[in-house]
């Protein structure tokens, strides 16, 4: 017998508990463990359980936590609460101050309705491969800050982002805090990603960050998304460390990048086109942040 | 007595104070913006119960078994059924018209009884007090399937070695249509160049905004059934439902209320919705049924899956001596009910080459089956294939022999003096305006000037193109469409208009709204030929208990057949009213005219009697009338096209694009139509749908794809992986006019709801080919994603 | 089967209380127990846009929020826009340009439009586009409805000065 296993679109039972208190929070993940889902902003988990995708069995909403919200900056760091809504991204005087990538992300994610409600910590826990925050997490050498009944864990972000919807978080954790190294000099910053239409997942991104003295780039980190099934940082762009920049060795970077590649290959795009999109984008990064003129 | 205009006898144009050609914003759009339409996912009956169906996963299995006993005792659940159970109540039906020659199909129930043939055929509904708990009982439904070969690429259908969908029919061939005229092969031989190329349609679907729905309410103590739904032809749903569940169609009301969208998605019948009809009987309580958004990806109709090599013969002054094609379509496992899935490949057949001279042209088509869901006719049927393929092949013809693509049409298109003439399809055109319209399209885009900013931009590396489209289209159809092939599909619609209490006006039609202005067009005409003012006609559609009986709104001929009904309905109440006052006013009716909701002097204008004492009089003080009186405030006019079997219409389209041959992203610049659809009612709502019907177009052109697996799964049945053109990516939408009315109404109006999905596509793939012209580029397939334009540069 | 939760909050300024099922979402809820049918349901996973409400003030996906999330909160709904007289102006305008056929994206479309012109009161057509990019048009292919923002934009402005 095959049990008739079809698409519907009214999201299955399950239980409901707001949690009170982080602490709350972490004892009901520890009890239900696989079957508890968390809901921050719902943008990502009411879709998929829209359309049965997800079946949990008890859906934490952690909204009511006040502690994981805000934006503060604490010596050397920007924190930001896990909370955060994307919105508030684009409307911090803090963030376009200190972390301009971000605000320019965030401008990419969605749509307005979207952005007023998911929140920072959802979108990383989620580590949908083609979102935004997740690989500005990488460039920007954030640190995620994970709770358990045990104590704080602190990740970094080049190590939080597994795979597809995969992370470093286990069952009974909750993620509560971003951190973001602030005060390390200028720097430039290039944001890039193609999509078929405004709103949509990219299909494929960069954000890149660097520090760069006439045309010789001393720091470079460029991440790109929606191309793999996590944020992969290049490792062809440190070929442009101290030499100076030419179009010829930032073709040739863009080339080693595209051998580093194994691109994913969906309905939107092939992997050859995934491949060509990040290579387009490498160079037009490449060719910004060494202050060239970007044909965009 | 000095006359200073002729009343009796005016056209609908002449007559003081017309609304006719006019833009008044639509009656009643006040409840659609604030939120109080009433659609059909918003009604609540009592007792109104909810149906989810349980689909098949596969696309082609048999049915071993269905098991719903854990189901049933699923909280809130009141009856699961299969397909055995509700043949009982409801019988199959097989989609043909005897006029298409050869079309063949197969018996399709409304639940699936032995065998699925399309993943998203129902198998089994299960009814429930919420559709929740209806989704959460399907879950645990058990269905034994034995999994069958999925026959699924199109190409193959006709193979010997490929499985046969329904071997009672021998084949999978659905239906071949054969044609040719004038001397097709000399023609080529004696062309100076011939191209050919393969044209590849994406299917597509409607996607409209508000799914389709249906709220079915079986009245057992009347042993009557109401059918709420947003259907396009309510008569027709009558006459259809009466016929299968066993009951007259005095049995059966339709009810269409506000709808969420159709261009020709909700004119169809489907077996959901017939199992919903059919599911009220057996229940004997109201049942609503909304497809979800998967749902509909997976079974409203598709469209536009097609194949097509085309042919075209040209000298080298740029005569267009032939067109050739041979076109392949798959569609679904069975000819849809009743207007059948070979109307737009036999469209496509009689349309190829419509706007030119050219007398020589062959075609073929074959229509096969497929176990992939049901394709029917979708806003333009056939025109968008017709039109690239046609459009595309002159495109192909101008570069191959160096002549500019305006100066080509401009050579081959058929003169605006040419008329009454026909196609080499036998269509007949009564009054076109190609020529003109051309003339109309390059001084309203700039078009030298746009080639010459084409050429600056090109010594940049920016490649931008211009493409053009021009084409026929088809409206009004007479009974030559569907009623000649045994379809009770009514070509003729109704109008009965009265004067109420206070002598303001009712008006009931038979075509009906989607939100292209049915409503709006009706007053306005109604307004005109009687003389009052437009807020005190009041119109009523969308109900067969309360219009007369009609065809509805599809194939653009809501204007053309309701208008012109309405329009001598209201003449002939015009003159049973003036024969009223002339007997009131001792007067006589000649004497007499209405304007401004009173009876005038036709001479000098003045006012003799407000409609409002004269409906008074007649139902209040009869008894004042003279003798014998018996006054008629209400006349009933119907109309159907008898000279013409189609009212065509024509038009051009150009696009002007930027295409990033680095990206393979196209960005749409800007968008011009120059559409001749007659007398225009109402130019902002003609407009208005022109606009609509382009970016339906446009997203044919750049994302809709149905995108099937070799299993014949659907793979992107959701609009996140559907992708419908949103607002960011759209251009802006010049239209302008020529206008050649038609004389065989009174009213003039030919169809215009279709025209802008008719070329918009043909117009940008032109445009894409013009901007790659220097890389000798030639792409013929739609969607015009990144992927296809990078392959064809070679990038990638 | 989970247990119905208990909410409270408040719709278009009345107070509200309810037992709900937390699957339920908030555009079910407003549609099925409040019988406030202006907001639309056409796709249920959050692309299409016609669902759009306001919470607290700012426009949100009412499939993509559950019922139980709205327990404190104050949401607004296109009926509430209308009765006030907020978007009178952008509804004549609407109304004189066409910018909706069957209506049914039109109250979502009020409100992400209201939205804008909040936040941005003079805004391009690219910047209208962007801002209405995620609510989904069928009938009017936007060109209406992006001149029925401009106008009211403008006119919005001259009553200002």
């Amino acid at each position: 017998m095959v049990s008739g296993k079809v698409a519907h679109m009214k999201a299955p039972p399950f239980a409901y508990a707001r949690a009170t208190s982080v602490d709350h929070a972490l004892d009901m993940l520890s009890m239900h463990g696989e079957g508890a889902k968390l809901l921050s902003g719902g943008q990502s988990l009411l879709p998929a359980m829209n359309l049965r995708l997800m079946s949990p069995d008890i859906v934490i909403d952690i909204g009511d936590l006040t502690g994981l919200r805000g934006i503060s900056i604490q010596s050397d760091v920007i924190r930001i609460g896990a909370l955060t809504r994307h919105v508030e991204l684009l409307e911090s005087p803090e963030i376009a101050r200190l972390a301009p990538l971000l605000a320019e992300a965030a401008r990419h994610i969605a749509h307005p309705a979207i952005r007023n409600r998911g929140t920072i910590g959802g979108s990383l826990a989620h580590a949908d491969p083609a979102a935004e925050l997740p690989a500005c997490m990488v460039v920007l050498d954030a640190t995620i800050v994970v709770r358990a009944r045990g104590g704080e864990r602190r990740i970094a972000a080049t190590d939080f982002f597994q795979g597809i919807f995969a992370t470093a978080l286990s069952a009974d954790e909750l993620l509560v805090a971003v951190e973001l190294p602030i005060g390390r000099g200028p720097a430039t910053y290039f944001f890039h990603e193609f999509a078929r239409r405004h709103g949509d997942y990219a299909l494929a991104g960069v954000a890149a960050r660097a520090t760069s003295d006439a045309q010789v780039l001393s720091e470079v980190r460029m991440a790109f998304f929606g191309i793999a099934d996590k944020p992969i940082l290049a490792k062809a762009a440190t070929s442009l460390i101290n030499v100076r920049g030419t179009p010829e060795r930032i073709f040739d970077a863009a080339e080693a990048f595209g051998r580093e590649l194994d691109p994913s290959e969906d309905q939107q795009a092939s992997a050859d086109l995934r491949r060509h999109l990040a290579k387009v984008l490498f160079r037009r990064c490449a060719e910004t942040l060494l202050g060239f003129e970007p044909v965009l | 007595m000095t006359t200073t205009k002729k009343t009796e006898g005016l056209s609908a144009s002449d007559r003081p104070n017309s609304y006719i050609g006019k833009t008044v914003p639509r009656p009643n759009l006040d409840r659609l913006m604030q939120g109080r339409g009433a659609y059909v996912s918003d009604i609540e009956l009592p007792r109104m119960a909810h149906v989810a169906f349980l689909r098949s996963p596969h696309a082609h299995a048999r049915i071993r078994s269905i098991d719903g006993s854990a189901a049933r005792q699923m909280p809130g659940v009141i009856a699961v059924v299969d397909g055995n159970e509700l043949s009982a109540t409801i019988t199959p039906w097989i989609g043909v018209l005897s006029h298409l020659k050869g079309l063949k199909s197969a018996p399709q129930h409304a639940i699936a009884p032995d065998r699925a043939c399309w993943q998203g055929e129902a198998v089994a509904a299960i009814v429930a007090t919420s559709r929740a708990l209806a989704e959460d009982a399907s879950e645990v439904v058990l269905v034994d399937y034995e999994v069958l070969d999925a026959v699924t690429d199109m190409r193959a259908a006709l193979d010997p070695k490929t499985p046969i969908i329904h071997p009672s029919l021998g084949d999978n061939l659905a239906f071949e249509r054969l044609y040719s005229a004038g001397e097709v092969d000399q023609a080529f031989a004696a062309s100076d160049e011939v191209v050919e190329a393969e044209f590849v349609f994406g299917r597509h679907t409607g996607v409209t905004l508000e799914p389709r729905a249906v709220v079915a309410d079986w009245n057992s103590a009347d042993a009557r059934l109401t059918i709420y739904q947003g259907t396009q032809a309510p008569h027709m749903v009558q006459n259809i439902a009466a016929h299968h569940l066993g009951l007259s169609e005095q049995q059966v009301r339709v009810v269409c209320k506000d709808v969420g969208g159709s261009f020709g998605i909700k004119v169809h019948i489907y077996a959901d919705e017939m199992a919903t009809y059919a599911l009220s009987k057996l229940l004997r309580r109201p049942i609503r049924f909304v497809a979800d958004r998967v749902e509909s990806f997976n079974t409203d109709i598709h469209a536009r899956d097609h194949r097509c090599i085309g042919r075209v013969g040209v000298a080298r002054d740029g005569t267009i001596r032939a067109f050739e094609i041979d076109d392949l379509t798959g569609i679904g496992p069975y000819s849809m009910y009743p207007r059948t899935s070979a109307i737009e490949a036999n469209q496509v057949v009689n349309l190829v080459g419509g706007p030119y001279m050219t007398k020589s042209y062959r075609a073929r088509t074959r229509v096969v089956f497929q176990n992939k869901n049901v394709m029917c006719q979708y806003r333009a049927v056939g025109h968008p294939i017709a039109c690239a393929i046609t459009e595309g092949l002159v495109d192909l013809a101008a570069a191959r022999i160096g002549m500019d693509p305006i100066e080509i049409r401009r050579r081959n298109l058929i003169a605006d003096d040419a008329y009454p003439c026909g196609s080499p399809t036998g269509l007949r055109f009564e009054k076109l305006s190609h020529q003109a319209s051309l003339a109309k399209l390059v001084e309203m885009m700039g078009y030298d000037e746009l080639r010459a900013e084409q050429v600056a931009l090109r010594k940049k590396n920016i490649h931008r193109g211009i493409g053009i489209a021009s084409f026929i289209e088809v409206t009004n159809p007479s009974a030559a469409f569907y009623g000649v092939g045994g379809a009770r599909i009514s070509s003729q619609d109704g109008v009965a208009v009265r004067l109420d209490g206070q002598g303001a006006v009712i008006c009931q039609t038979s075509i009906t709204e989607q939100g292209q202005g049915s409503e709006a067009i009706t007053a306005q005409i109604v307004a005109t030929a009687l003389g009052v003012s437009l807020e005190r006609v009041r119109v009523i559609l969308g109900d067969t208990d309360n219009t007369p009986y009609g065809g509805g709104t599809w194939a653009s001929r809501g204007a053309g057949i309701g208008g012109e009904a309405a329009l001598q309905a209201a003449k002939a109440l015009r003159s049973n009213i003036l024969e009223v006052a002339a007997a009131i006013l001792q007067s006589a009716p000649d004497e007499l005219d209405i304007a401004n909701d009173a009876v005038v002097n036709a001479s000098d204008r003045a006012t003799r009697m407000e409609l409002r004492e004269l409906a008074r009089i007649v139902y209040f003080r009869p008894d004042t009338l003279p003798p014998g009186m018996q006054p008629e405030l209400m006349a009933t006019r119907h109309y159907v096209p008898r000279e013409f079997p189609f009212a065509f219409t024509n038009g051009i389209q150009a696009s002007w694009l930027e295409v990033d041959t680095e990206t393979g992203f196209i960005k749409l610049l800007k968008h011009w139509v120059v559409e001749d659809c007659g007398t225009m009612i109402n130019p902002q709502l003609v407009d208005e749908q022109i606009r609509g019907g382009v970016v339906q177009g446009l997203g044919a052109a750049l994302f809709e794809k149905c995108i099937y697996d070799e299993r014949g799964q659907l793979t992107n049945a959701n609009m996140a992986d559907y992708l419908v053109p949103m607002s960011g990516e759209m251009p802006d939408i010049d239209v302008g006019h020529v206008v050649s009315p038609t004389l065989e109404s009174e009213l003039g109006a030919k169809g215009a709801g279709e025209a802008g999905t008719a070329g918009a596509a043909a117009a940008v793939i032109n445009a894409v080919n013009d901007a790659l012209r220097p890389s000798g580029t030639i792409i013929t397939e739609i969607p015009l994603t990144p992927d296809v334009i990078l392959r064809a540069l070679g990038r990638i | 089967m989970t247990a119905p939760v208990a909410i409270a909050l408040e719709v278009n300024g009345e107070r509200v209380e309810a037992n709900v099922l937390p699957r339920l979402n908030l555009a079910d809820f407003l549609r099925e127990h409040l019988q406030l049918t202006g907001t639309h349901v056409g796709c249920e996973h959050g692309v299409c846009g016609a669902c759009t409400v306001r919470i607290n003030g700012e426009i949100v996906r009412a499939c993509l929020v559950l019922a139980v999330q709205a327990s404190g909160q104050s949401v607004q709904t296109i009926e509430e826009l209308s009765d006030s007289g907020e978007i009178a102006d952008l509804q004549v305008a609407f109304r004189e340009r066409n910018a909706l056929q069957c209506g049914y994206c039109t109250p979502a479309m009020l409100m992400a439009a209201q939205d804008l012109l909040r936040r941005q009161p003079e805004p391009s057509r690219e910047q209208i586009r962007e801002h209405l990019s995620g609510n989904y048009c069928r009938c009017t292919g936007y060109q209406a409805i992006v001149d029925a923002v401009e106008a009211t934009a403008r006119a919005r402005k001259a009553r200002a000065q």
